[in-house]
C-alpha cells in the first residue's frame, strides 16, 4: 500500500485528534494576517466556530451581529461589495440552513466575495441532537451557481482550505465539524481548491474506489485497510472540493476501478455522492453505492455511536464495498 | 446646505414629471411590472439623483461616490428612469425593461447592469447590505467619512424580520453615514399595510433601536432635501426618513389604490396617464390643446 500523503500514525489507536473547526480558526487568523481586507462576522458563536482567534487579533475587523443569520449573510454581502473579503460563521444548521435565500440572492446572484463557514455539521455534533445536526448543507450550497463548496477532512486541511478560500475569488462554503477527529493529512499533503487527492492505494490495481469527504475519510481509510486484508484492492480519494468536482480524477478512478462507493456525513440525497453520480452517470457510468444518512434526522448521542447507528461506520463502508464489487 | 430656491424646485418638479412619464412608458411597453411604488417615489429619487448624491454617472465605479441601495427592487422603473436621466445610460434603453437580454431586468441585477450597487427583489435584505457597506466604510475611512450610504426601502418590507435585524445592528454600531428612506405609502400587494400587518407606531420602532427618525412628505422637495441634511448632521446614530407618499402619485386614477401595486397600465390607461402627466394634472396646457 502507498500512504505517502498520510499522517504516519493515521492507522494507530493513538492517532492525534483535533477538531476541524480549530483548523478553520487558525487558517482564518492567518488569512487575516495575509490580507487586511479580510473581515469576520459572527452570529453569537465566536468561540464555537473558532472565529475568536481572528477577533482577538483584529477586533476592528470583526463584527458581532447577534443571533441573526439572515442579516449575517447580507451584511457580509454589503461589505464584500466595497472590496472586503468577509468570512461569516455560525453552525451549518443556521448558516446556510436558515439564510439560504440571502446567500442565494445577496451573495451568489450578486456575485459577492463572501466565505461561509458552517460549523458543527453532521450527526457527530452529538448530544445537542437533531436540530443542530446539519445533514443538508452540502446539498443547499452546491445547487447554487457560482458557489464553491469545500469539506475538509481534518484540521490541517481545514486550515489550508480556509487560507485558500480567502485567496479564491467568489462565494465559498467551508463545512466544519465540532468534535475532535483524527489527523489524516500532514502539512505537506497537497491542497488546492478543485483538486482531489488519492490518500491511499493498494499495491495491486484497485478494483473499488472509495470517495470520501470530511472526517469520514478516516473511516474510509480504516475500511480500505480491512478490505485489503480480505483481498480487495482499494483506492481512497479525499474529495474535499465538492464543487467544482475534480472531473479528471473522478473519470480516472471510475475507469480504473469500475466500482465506486461514496462516503459522507450528510443526507445521501443531494450531497457529495449525488454530485459524483450526476457527473459519472453521464461521463463514465460505473456501479456505485452511497454511504451517508438515508432520509432521516439525527438525534442525541455520542458522535461515534451516532455514526454507527446512521450507517456511516467502518462496517457499513466495508459492506457497501462488498456489495458494489459483487454487482460489477 | 442652502435651502432650495424656487427655481431649483421647479427644475426638480419638471424632472420628476419626466421620470413619471418614462415609468408609464416603460411599464406599458413591458406589459408587466409595478406602477404605484415607482410613481410614488419619483420625487424622492429625483431629489437624490439630481440634487443629493455624490456621484459621477460617466464613472459609476468612482471610489468616493455615495452608494444607493434599492431594497424593494420591484420599484426599479423609478431607479432606472432616474439613472438614465442622470446620464448613466441612454434614456432610449428604458423601453427594454423586462425584455430578454435587457440590462434592465424585472428586478435589478448587478450582473446585467454593473453600475447598480446591488441586486434586489426578495424583500428585507437591502438594509443589511447597506449596513455592510457602512461598516466597511468605517473600517476604511473612520467615523468622519464623508461618504453616505442610502437605503431605499418600502413600508411593506418591514414585515420581514431581517429588516429589524439590520436596524438593530446599525443602531448598535451607530452608523452615522447610513440614511434609510422608507416609502411610507401604506399599501402592499394584499391591501393596506395596517390591515395586512400593522406597522404603526413605526416611528417608535425605529427610535427604540437607536435611530434618528424624521417624518416628511415624500413629495415636497424642500422637506426631502432638508431631512437628508439633518440626517447628515446627526453624528451618533443612523438616520431613517419616513417619507409619506401617495402610491401612484401624479395620476389621479392610480393614486392611493393598492390594486396598482403590482400591475402595469394597459394602453388606454397609459394614454390617459401620460396626458395627465403632460399637463401636470391640468396645471399646464400643451400647445396642441
Amino acid at each position: 500500500m502507498s500512504t505517502s500523503k498520510l499522517n504516519p500514525k493515521v492507522f494507530d489507536k493513538d492517532v492525534e485528534q483535533k477538531a476541524i473547526r480549530k483548523g478553520f480558526g487558525e487558517g482564518f487568523l492567518e488569512a487575516g494576517k495575509e490580507n487586511k481586507n479580510v473581515v469576520g462576522l459572527c452570529a453569537d458563536l465566536t468561540e464555537s466556530t473558532q472565529m475568536i482567534l481572528f477577533k482577538q487579533a483584529f477586533p476592528e475587523r470583526f463584527i458581532e451581529v447577534g443571533v441573526a443569520e439572515q442579516n449575517l449573510a447580507s451584511v457580509a454581502s454589503g461589505m464584500a461589495a466595497t472590496g472586503k473579503i468577509p468570512f461569516i460563521s455560525s453552525y451549518a444548521m443556521f448558516s446556510p440552513g436558515r439564510n439560504w435565500e440571502q446567500i442565494r440572492t445577496t451573495i451568489c446572484y450578486n456575485n459577492t466575495n463572501v466565505k461561509i463557514a458552517g460549523s458543527h455539521a453532521g450527526v457527530s455534533v452529538g448530544p445537542d441532537g437533531g436540530t443542530h445536526q446539519a445533514l443538508e448543507d452540502l446539498a443547499l450550497m452546491r445547487v447554487l451557481p457560482r458557489m464553491t463548496v469545500i469539506s475538509p477532512c481534518d484540521a490541517i486541511e481545514a486550515k489550508k482550505a480556509t487560507m485558500a478560500a480567502a485567496r479564491h475569488q467568489g462565494p465559498t462554503y467551508i463545512r466544519l465539524a465540532r468534535e475532535k477527529t483524527p489527523i489524516i493529512t500532514t502539512n505537506e499533503t497537497p491542497f488546492e481548491i478543485g483538486k482531489a487527492e488519492i490518500l491511499y492505494e493498494s499495491d495491486n490495481k484497485a478494483n473499488v474506489g472509495i470517495i470520501a469527504t470530511g472526517s469520514l475519510v478516516h473511516n474510509a481509510l480504516l475500511a480500505a485497510k480491512q478490505l485489503e486484508a480480505d483481498g480487495f484492492a482499494i483506492k481512497v480519494l479525499n474529495l474535499s472540493t465538492i464543487k467544482p468536482l475534480d472531473q479528471e480524477m473522478l473519470i480516472s478512478l471510475a475507469r480504473e476501478t469500475g466500482a465506486i462507493v461514496t462516503v459522507e456525513e450528510h443526507q445521501i440525497a443531494g450531497g457529495m455522492g449525488s454530485a459524483v453520480s450526476e457527473f459519472l452517470a453521464a461521463a463514465y457510468p460505473v456501479q456505485m453505492a452511497f454511504v451517508g444518512v438515508n432520509d432521516r434526522f439525527g438525534q442525541s448521542g455520542r458522535p461515534e455511536e451516532l455514526i454507527e447507528y446512521y450507517g456511516m461506520g467502518v462496517d457499513s463502508i466495508v459492506e457497501a464495498v462488498r456489495k458494489v464489487r459483487a454487482r460489477k | 446646505m442652502i435651502a432650495l430656491s424656487d427655481d431649483e424646485i421647479q427644475t426638480l418638479e419638471e424632472r420628476a414629471n419626466e421620470i413619471r412619464k418614462s415609468i408609464i412608458e416603460m411599464l406599458v411597453e413591458a406589459g408587466s411590472g409595478h406602477t404605484a411604488g415607482p410613481l410614488g417615489m419619483a420625487d424622492v429619487f429625483t431629489a437624490l439623483y439630481f440634487h443629493v448624491l455624490k456621484q459621477d454617472p460617466k464613472n459609476p465605479a468612482w471610489p468616493d461616490r455615495d452608494r444607493l441601495v434599492l431594497s424593494n427592487g420591484h420599484i426599479c422603473p423609478v431607479l432606472y428612469a432616474a439613472m438614465a436621466y442622470a446620464g448613466y445610460f441612454p434614456v432610449s434603453e428604458l423601453k427594454t425593461l423586462r425584455k430578454f437580454g435587457s440590462r434592465l431586468q424585472g428586478h435589478p441585477h448587478r450582473e446585467f447592469l454593473p453600475m447598480l450597487e446591488t441586486s434586489s427583489g426578495p424583500l428585507g435584505s437591502g438594509l443589511s447590505q447597506a449596513v455592510g457597506m457602512a461598516l466597511a466604510d468605517r473600517i476604511d475611512r473612520g467615523r468622519s467619512s464623508s461618504r453616505y450610504i442610502y437605503c431605499l426601502m418600502s413600508d411593506g418590507e418591514l414585515d420581514e424580520g431581517q429588516s429589524w435585524e439590520a436596524a438593530m445592528l446599525a443602531g448598535k454600531e451607530k452608523l452615522r453615514n447610513l440614511i434609510a428612506i422608507i416609502d411610507r405609502n401604506n399599501i402592499q400587494i394584499d391591501g393596506f399595510t395596517e390591515d395586512v400587518m400593522p406597522l404603526d407606531p413605526v416611528r417608535d420602532r425605529w427610535e427604540s433601536w437607536n435611530w434618528h427618525v424624521q417624518e416628511i412628505s415624500g413629495h415636497n422637495f424642500r422637506e426631502i432635501v432638508g431631512a437628508i441634511d439633518e440626517a447628515k448632521g446627526t453624528f451618533e446614530k443612523p438616520s431613517v426618513i419616513i417619507a409619506h407618499t401617495i402610491p401612484g402619485k401624479g395620476v389621479k386614477e392610480f393614486e392611493r389604490d393598492f390594486h396598482w401595486h403590482g400591475k402595469p397600465p394597459n394602453k388606454e390607461q397609459a394614454k390617459m396617464a401620460l396626458a395627465e402627466l403632460r399637463t401636470l394634472g391640468g396645471k399646464i396646457r400643451s400647445e396642441h390643446q
